[in-house]
């Protein structure tokens, strides 16, 4: 890898590390905020702007150095108490949060940031700085050093054109000289490679032995030096030991003078030494063995482990996760051969497939553990558009998260902060009331929008609720007639009012607001979220809230299925759907109206769906007592029943889509490879379910 | 044998800078995440220079050059502390706390590879 690669991978190592000091700014700011933060989360966010300014530095991204340098001087301020977290100061800071984001996103040349707006903050910031007078970190404003300064020290010491000068210098050391780990010697060897060197050591301060102090200090040095290097490069190399030490730095001319009277006076009575580099380290501190104090500091380690971390290009785990989906598809392919060959149900070979199949799992459910991620991130990002939002239309927003630990799949993680955000935009716009509505409503000025995340059977379920006024189900209707979504006469239920919102070129708004506008409907965020192989749902209680739900599959990569067969072909059933399998009776199977069936289970009727005439592979309708029938139930709880002829196996199979690969069929979620290589669709349990709710009771059409 | 230098910093782009710089220059560098880390760093690596940041979380810089100092076996080991601004307080700070010397950020590489080659054998 070359310099300039490396630099390359230290950039983007520079970005990732932003989004995370952005995050730990945001977290913080937003608990000091309400009051819950202690003197280590105001560090925490200082040192993350500080962070974010060193690295910006280096890069030389300008303008996000000195937004950075003008936040942090503010928070410099918060963090010693010159200044209160009210709620005035928290918001200037919430805000320049923002901006930081921004500027980062400006120097990654994803976004411009207004010059306005980046002036307009900054003097806030500085604002904030101004009321105690002379403001110790705003002398430092723009004087700080962030320019590069390089240094062109010439170490051969060789500048061609410049003169040659002597120069003489007295150096003795002090004790502090050694304490801080600095040793005359390489000094000495310093100043050597600026020229010609002679060097004197005065060791007549040297006390014998019984009186010598290890840590003390008792050589002096007079050091000649011949170079064409200026008298700041000269000084220079005492840069670290000024003041550690008596040092005189002149000409030979001025400093003969000075010994001339030296010699007329008292006189120079130590004995010159000359010696060779490098200097004795008589005077230095002997470097001792390590001694049983670090028992001490064994223990601090223990109180605070660190954890460790590697960090992988996503691509090499997406490669890995492909190919362990190749290795299932193998692993099937193998058992298949092995159950072909027709060898004895006791061989050793079964044994062998049975472990490897557990080993396969194994991997792959590491894999998926190495690309899941937690919510958290996600949800934080959306705190900065609560707040964006609240201050554009004026309602009073709080936003509550829970089950940010919850892990999802980066490919899932990834494309749900589009859908999240214009959910979360839908409820402050449409589903929140104005202060002043609310409280003619009996509610608190502050409404709530709650983002929950969790974790069950498999899947993962993601709500967005508000505690707004619900959906305008009168409005939503009549909308739907004039779009000419509905027949004018439909009898509609609630909750399929409420889907209505679903439908393209669906929107309540008369003019497409600024906010939850932008173009996007809900079917956007329908059809995003069902791409990901999720579902989406909606309840409204009016004057009480609206709660959008979302289940999305853990990965996107394998699910377990029960493959079954249906007029000769074979199909996959996701057994997350399934609820039971069962060869139904005669008298189980009621007929309601020509085409519908029912199948009676357990006192529920449940509409029995004939899959081969929905999928179109035979015309004659299926006899479910002489096949297998599996109940399934959708993510909205509703169930239906499917005819199948046969249930040939279940396990574990790898998505492969079909949007990708060939085009979106309805019914139809995905396809795999089977273990005889032959290409299996994969059911869209939740559209079967649809349907037949829709044949049995609804006047809409299912998709 | 390469000298080995301990980069101590929080940022995981100014250690790489520093891992990139040194390296370049022929030292073998390891690299902690805050002053704790750095003193098991110390004990594992047993390094030539240390290079350290001072603001850090669970031990600052301040906190950790006077705890290498403490330690016997590392009385003397060259230190260098990496300032962002010229503050002159915090450098006063570090070199009242055993600090050999320090780094103006933002730094090009040959002004860190000069400060090591300052205060390093």
């Amino acid at each position: 890898m070359t310099a300039v690669d490396t630099m390359a991978t230290i950039r983007q190592t520079f970005f990732q590390e932003c989004e995370e000091q952005l995050n730990e700014t945001e977290t913080g700011l937003l608990a000091l905020e309400i009051g819950e933060a202690d003197a280590e989360t105001v560090n925490a966010v200082f040192r993350a702007v500080h962070s974010i300014k060193g690295g910006a530095g280096a890069f030389k991204f300008e303008r996000l150095v000195r937004f950075a340098h003008k936040f942090e001087t503010a928070l410099d301020r918060l963090r010693d108490h010159r200044m209160e977290p009210s709620p005035g100061v928290m918001k200037i800071m919430l805000r320049s949060a923002d901006l930081l984001a921004d500027l980062v996103r400006e120097a990654q040349g994803q976004q411009e940031v207004e010059d306005a707006r980046l002036q307009a903050l900054s003097a806030d910031l500085a604002g904030l700085s101004e009321d105690e007078a002379p403001a110790p970190a705003a002398a430092s404003d723009e004087g700080d050093s962030f320019g590069f300064q390089p240094l062109t020290l010439s170490l051969d010491g060789f500048a061609p054109v410049a003169a040659m000068q002597d120069w003489r210098i007295f150096f003795r050391p002090m004790p502090d000289l050694y304490r801080r780990g600095n040793e005359p010697a390489r000094i000495l060897r310093e100043l050597a490679q600026l020229g010609a060197v002679s060097t004197r050591c005065d060791a007549s301060a040297l006390p014998l032995l019984d009186a010598f102090d290890p840590n003390g200090a008792y050589l002096a040095w007079t050091i000649d030096l011949a170079t064409a290097a200026p008298r700041d490069a000269v000084e220079e190399v005492f840069d670290f030991v000024r003041d550690d030490c008596e040092l005189t730095i002149e000409t030979v001319a001025a400093a003969s003078a000075a010994k001339d009277e030296a010699a007329n006076g008292d006189g120079l009575d130590f004995t010159p030494l000359t010696i060779d580099l490098p200097a004795p380290e008589a005077a230095a501190t002997p470097r001792e063995k390590p001694k049983p104090e670090i028992a001490k500091l064994e223990t601090a380690k223990a109180e605070a482990p660190v954890s460790q971390t590697i960090r992988v290009d996503l691509e090499r785990v997406d490669r890995l996760a492909n190919l362990v989906g190749e290795l299932v598809i193998n692993q099937a392919m193998l058992s298949q051969s092995i159950l072909d060959a027709g060898l004895p149900r006791a061989c050793k070979a079964f044994d062998d497939l049975t472990s490897l199949e557990q080993l396969t799992r194994e991997i792959q459910e590491g894999i998926m553990a190495i690309r899941a991620q937690p919510v958290k991130p996600l949800f934080q990002r959306m705190t900065r558009i609560v707040r964006e939002l609240a201050d554009m239309t004026g309602k009073q927003v709080r936003l509550k998260t829970e089950g940010e630990a919850t892990e999802v799949d980066r490919t899932v993680f990834e494309k749900l902060a589009d859908p999240l955000t214009h959910m979360i935009r839908n409820a402050i716009d449409h589903g929140l009331e104005s202060p002043e509505e609310r409280r003619a409503a009996g509610k608190p000025d502050q409404g709530e929008v709650r983002l929950s995340a969790a974790h069950r059977s498999g899947r993962i379920f993601i709500d967005v609720s508000d505690d707004g006024k619900g959906i305008d189900r009168a409005r939503v209707k009549a909308k739907a007639v004039e779009k000419d979504l509905i027949a004018a006469d439909a009898q509609l239920s609630s909750a399929e009012i409420d889907s209505l919102l679903f439908l393209p070129g669906f929107s309540t708004a008369s003019t497409v607001s600024d906010i939850s506008g932008r173009g996007v409907g809900m079917d956007v965020v329908r059809s995003s979220i069902q791409s990901l192989g999720g579902r989406i749902s909606i309840t409204s209680r009016p004057g009480l809230g609206t709660t959008f739900s979302m289940s999305l599959p853990l990965t996107l990569a394998v699910l377990d299925g029960m493959v079954v067969r249906v007029a000769d072909q074979t199909l996959v059933a996701p057994l997350t759907a399934i609820v039971e399998t069962l060869r139904p009776k005669a008298q189980q199977v009621h007929r309601l109206g020509v085409e519908t069936r029912v199948l009676a289970d357990r006192g529920v009727f449940v509409p029995l769906i004939d899959v081969g005439r929905e999928m179109g592979y035979r015309d004659d309708e299926a006899d479910p007592t002489l096949g297998v029938v599996i109940i399934v139930e959708s993510e909205g709880g509703r169930r239906c029943a499917l005819i199948v002829d046969a249930i040939l196996d279940q396990r574990q199979v790898v998505i492969k889509s079909l949007e990708t690969n060939y085009q979106h069929i309805p019914g139809v979620a995905a396809a795999t490879i089977l273990g005889d290589g032959r290409v299996a669709l994969i059911l869209d349990i939740d559209i079967f379910v649809a349907g037949a709710s829709a044949h049995a009771q609804s006047p809409l059409a299912a998709e | 044998m390469p000298m080995t230098i301990l980069t101590v910093d929080d940022s995981r782009t100014m250690r790489d800078m520093l891992n990139l710089a040194l390296s370049e220059a022929g030292y073998r560098v390891v690299d902690a995440v805050d002053g704790a880390h750095g003193l098991e760093r110390l004990r594992e690596e047993k390094p030539d220079v240390i290079i350290t940041d001072i603001n850090m979380p669970r031990l600052d810089g301040f906190g950790f050059i006077e705890a290498v100092r403490n330690d016997p076996g590392y009385r003397s080991i060259p230190i260098l502390v990496l300032t962002t601004e010229n503050a002159p307080e915090k450098k006063d700070r570090a070199r009242k706390a055993g600090a050999t010397g320090w780094i103006v950020k933002p730094f090009d590489a040959e002004k860190l590879v000069s400060a090591v080659r300052r205060v390093a054998a």
